[in-house]
């Protein structure tokens, strides 16, 4: 597929699977970097006295986990004097959008794989703030069954779940508690001995990553895999999707994209 | 083939950055193991960071690859953390692509660079069940090769591997692919390590320790005894005539995760003939064979199309030396397909306002910094190494650095070098000061950084006879450095721990008896001895001690003219005679000019195997009075800024 008009602004949702979710967010930031130049697109640059590439990701996957639902907004340059590869237009549409998607993920290393990809318009807060909660398939190991299933509980009728951990080189407590929003656990996993949660996971005020929801459940647990299903923007009590699958937009589109709240 | 990865895989959660165990780079082959093909696993003894980028092992990665009689597969050495937690659940050393283990190789062939890497080399095959030392390994074990700079004087690591290549790999490892493809094809029973060692031997280029027995007295080798006649009395080292022949690495490995290097390379020439006395890589690399400046030209502009990469390096010992530098540079900077975001980076040895101006054209517009290496803090002093870089040369290169926007400049600088006397030490204060004073004229802040590295002298090289300066000696003239620059504001020192060339020095120079001490140094616990973190002096005199042999003897003691060295029976073309003679012309400070542009003075580089220098052009560089015969040009450096946006 041959891009022929860009869009200014772009959403891509992708996945991250298979070896690659050893890579840390930077590495991914990097990769993307390497497909947008071998695919001559012009990126945007940011100003001052070192230019990034002007591509914002939504949170930070931790490394290791994999995803079925990671999002990048890009943005390309207004032409300028640039001379080859096609050029921003307001006369872009969606099919021109997923020209783009489809290309970058020919460009890609194995396991980023671009599911579907919309213009966007501007917006003001940056698709890392607007996320609200995330959703987690976690397989552990280190417990059995039962036990793990008495923990979830306890941990669910505790008022505050205080856990230990590094910021800025320090260390802290926090409470998870407030931020656990559902947690389940679903059954057996992909190998003996290791068991499936399902939990929703606010990122606010501070995200939680898998490892920490674990430490938070028993310090016996040991983390398999994890992948994050969902990302999701809470509107008024609607929980939607920053770009669906089959690429339909929150706020263009109604809330058939989105699940009904909890 | 059988995949380690799902034992692996539950580690790698635990463990700081897992990438480096896990492959997927762009480039990376996952060959299939078949029966009769000879499989390689090509080792590099250090982290994966550091080793990944090495050109050396990606050309024969792929060179091997190619071959429908071999396999090749990598890996590197584990960090501590990974390596403990293998220990624990029984996981040997394994291949990053197809997580094989390395003892299901049928070779594990090291790149030896660094010699505080060495004990890396016992770990990574302690940690991969092969047999540390050669004479405890049979018929079906795994063979053990090393190459790279430090096989120089292979004898501390002789008594590790069952082979040493000499020189560049890309004709020899089908040559001995092939040799040992033949002995593996000898049914198990009937085959032996001995025949092995010696059909090795047979192939050109290759050492191979077993077949020598060298003879101690005291603290001396006295001589060398040849175990069979299948073992040349010397071993010369390969040199491929044609680098346009070797069009590599043709898929540059991009890796997943940041390394060091981490931008496109290609090598634009090998060999050095600046004559740089203390310099082992310009000695053992001889002569100059350029790529041809189209190839060179392909390489980059397939090179960044396929790897997505914003920057290129042109690699070799002093790259602006190179015949079409200018016109290699300028095609990457305008290729409209770069679109201006493309920089270009270029060691040099050269200290002149050519280099700037080069740096000034290909550089991005933010000024960060800019490398000069005097190597000597005086005229005299480098007269004596041979870099003939006059303090003029230096202070028109930094004022043009200065007056073109930069701010901060490095030096670096050996000490210890031989005949140094104080003044010389001094000297490279007082080059910093007048280098800040430069600075000042065009800023009211600069910059100015003298890295001193305490010189280790190498083997193949005409220091190879010098006693190095001791710790302590190191180290009054360090904090006597330190002491004159405080006088200076925005001079800074920086400068590597004495105690670590001690330990390089060691590594360097010693005979076949180091074999014992580095054993020791490693079961003390004594890996990664270059990442300072990890480093302890004390390991190695504590196992000087339990062999009974001499710190002094090994580093400080000056060796006479007719004393048999350990690597006497080795040899990168270069004749004795030549190298005694630059140690000789070093002690009464006379200079040699680079036989690039000025008639052949026999090193022996050449002449030993009927080859030549490959240069583009037989002009010297102008701007420049390095060895070139040239007049210093002062006139204003014209200044070309990149497209890069600001
Ligand atoms: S043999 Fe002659 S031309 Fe060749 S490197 Fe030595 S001195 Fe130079």
């Amino acid at each position: 597929m041959t891009v022929q008009r860009l869009p200014e602004r772009l959403r891509v949702r992708y996945t991250k699977t298979g070896r690659i979710r050893y890579t840390s967010q930077r590495d991914n930031a990097r990769a993307w970097e390497r497909a947008l130049r071998r695919a001559r697109l012009p990126i945007a640059y940011s100003e001052g006295f070192n230019p990034r590439p002007l591509l914002a990701f939504s949170l930070a996957l931790p490394t290791g986990c994999e995803s079925g639902a990671e999002y990048t907004d890009l943005r390309f340059a207004i032409p300028g004097e640039r001379s080859i590869g096609p050029v921003v237009s307001p006369e872009a549409t969606a099919d021109d959008a997923l020209a783009v998607g489809s290309l970058l993920d020919a460009l890609l290393p194995d396991g980023l794989t671009v599911v579907t990809a919309a213009p966007i318009g501007e917006d003001r807060t940056s698709l890392q703030e607007q996320v609200t909660s995330c959703s987690w398939i976690v397989e552990v190991t280190g417990m059995t069954e039962t036990e793990l299933v008495e923990r979830v509980a306890t941990l669910l009728d505790a008022d505050s779940v205080p856990i230990e951990r590094e910021r800025k080189g320090r260390r802290v407590t926090d409470d998870l508690r407030p931020s656990i929003q559902s947690l389940d656990v679903e059954g057996g996993g992909s190998s003996p001995g290791t068991f499936r949660l399902n939990a929703e996971l606010a990122t606010k005020p501070r995200g939680v990553r898998p490892a920490e929801l674990l430490r938070g459940i028993s310090p016996n647990l040991r983390l398999v895999r994890a992948n994050r299903r969902a990302q999701w923007i809470d509107s008024d009590g609607m929980r939607l999707e920053p770009l669906t699958h089959d690429g339909r937009l929150l706020g263009a589109a109604a809330p058939m994209a989105a699940e009904s709240g909890r | 083939m059988n995949s380690l990865f799902t034992k692996i895989e539950p580690l790698l959660f635990a463990v700081e950055k897992p990438a480096r165990y896990v492959g997927g780079e762009m480039g990376a082959q996952y060959p299939s193991h078949d029966p009769g093909v000879v499989s390689w696993l090509l080792a590099y003894p250090d982290t994966y960071e550091i080793g990944l980028p090495n050109q050396g092992l990606q050309i024969l990665y792929e060179i091997l690859n190619e071959n429908p009689r071999a396999l090749a597969e990598r890996t590197y050495a584990p960090w501590t953390d990974m390596e403990t937690a293998m220990r624990a659940e029984g996981i040997p050393l394994f291949s990053v692509e197809n997580h094989v283990a390395a003892r299901d190789f049928d070779l594990i062939a090291f790149n030896l660079s660094a010699e505080l890497t060495f004990t890396n080399v016992l770990n990574m095959l302690d940690l991969g069940g092969i047999p540390i030392r050669t004479a405890d390994r049979g018929a079906s074990d795994t063979i053990v090769l090393v190459g790279g700079h430090c096989t120089y004087n292979p004898e501390p690591m002789a008594d590790f591997v069952d082979a040493v290549v000499l020189g560049d790999g890309e004709e020899v490892v089908t040559e001995i692919t092939d040799a040992v493809g033949d002995w593996l094809a000898i049914p198990e029973d009937q085959r032996t390590r001995r025949d092995l060692h010696r059909a090795l031997a047979r192939v050109d280029g290759v050492y191979v320790p077993s077949l020598y027995a060298p003879v101690f007295e005291g603290i001396r080798q006295v001589g060398l005894e040849i175990l069979d006649p299948a073992a040349p009395a010397v071993v010369e080292k390969r040199t491929v005539a044609d680098l346009g022949e070797w069009p590599y690495p043709k898929s540059q490995l991009v890796p997943l995760t940041e390394v060091v290097h981490d931008r496109l390379n290609v090598e634009v020439f090998r060999g050095c003939t600046r004559g740089c006395r203390f310099c082992q890589a310009g000695m053992i690399t001889r002569p100059v064979r350029e790529r041809p400046a189209a190839q060179v030209a392909d390489m980059v502009a397939n090179g960044l199309e396929r790897t997505g990469y914003d920057e290129v390096a042109l690699t070799s010992l002093s790259t602006a030396d190179f015949s079409g530098i200018e016109e290699i540079v300028s095609g990457i900077v305008s290729d409209p397909r770069n679109d201006g975001r493309v920089s270009v980076s270029l060691p040099s040895l050269r200290v002149d306002a050519f280099t700037v101006s080069t740096a000034a054209s290909i550089g991005s517009v933010r000024r960060t910094g800019l490398t000069f290496a005097p190597e000597g803090g005086t005229w005299r002093m480098r007269r004596v190494i041979n870099k003939l870089i006059t303090d003029d040369d230096l202070f028109a290169a930094v004022d043009a650095a200065f007056s073109q926007g930069w701010r901060r400049v490095k030096l670096y600088f050996l000490i210890g070098l031989p005949t140094e006397e104080d003044a010389d030490v001094l000297g490279i204060a007082r080059l910093g000061a007048r280098c800040v004073e430069i600075g000042k004229r065009y800023h009211q802040n600069v910059t100015v950084t003298a890295s001193v590295g305490g010189f280790v002298p190498k083997a193949q090289t005409p220091f190879q006879w010098h006693g190095q300066d001791s710790k302590e000696e190191l180290e009054r003239k360090v904090a006597m450095l330190r002491q004159e620059a405080r006088l200076t504001r925005g001079l800074q020192i920086r400068w590597h721990e004495p105690a670590a060339t001690v330990a390089e020095g060691i590594l360097s120079r010693g005979d076949r008896r180091m074999g014992a001490v580095i054993e020791s140094v490693w079961r003390q616990g004594g890996v990664f001895q270059e990442w300072s973190e990890h480093f302890d002096l004390e390991r190695f005199t504590t196992a000087l001690d339990e062999a009974g042999l001499d710190l002094d003897a090994l580093t400080t003691r000056t060796r006479d003219e007719g004393e048999v060295l350990p690597w006497d029976h080795l040899s990168a073309g270069l004749h004795p005679d030549f190298l005694w003679g630059e140690y000789q012309d070093a002690i009464a400070e006379v200079g040699i000019e680079d036989c690039r542009w000025t008639p052949c003075y026999d090193c022996g580089a050449c002449t030993t195997f009927g080859i030549e220098h490959v240069v583009a052009s037989n002009q010297p560089p102008a701007g420049g009075s390095q060895g070139t015969g040239q007049g210093l040009d002062l006139s204003p450096t014209p200044v070309a800024l990149s497209t890069r946006p600001a």
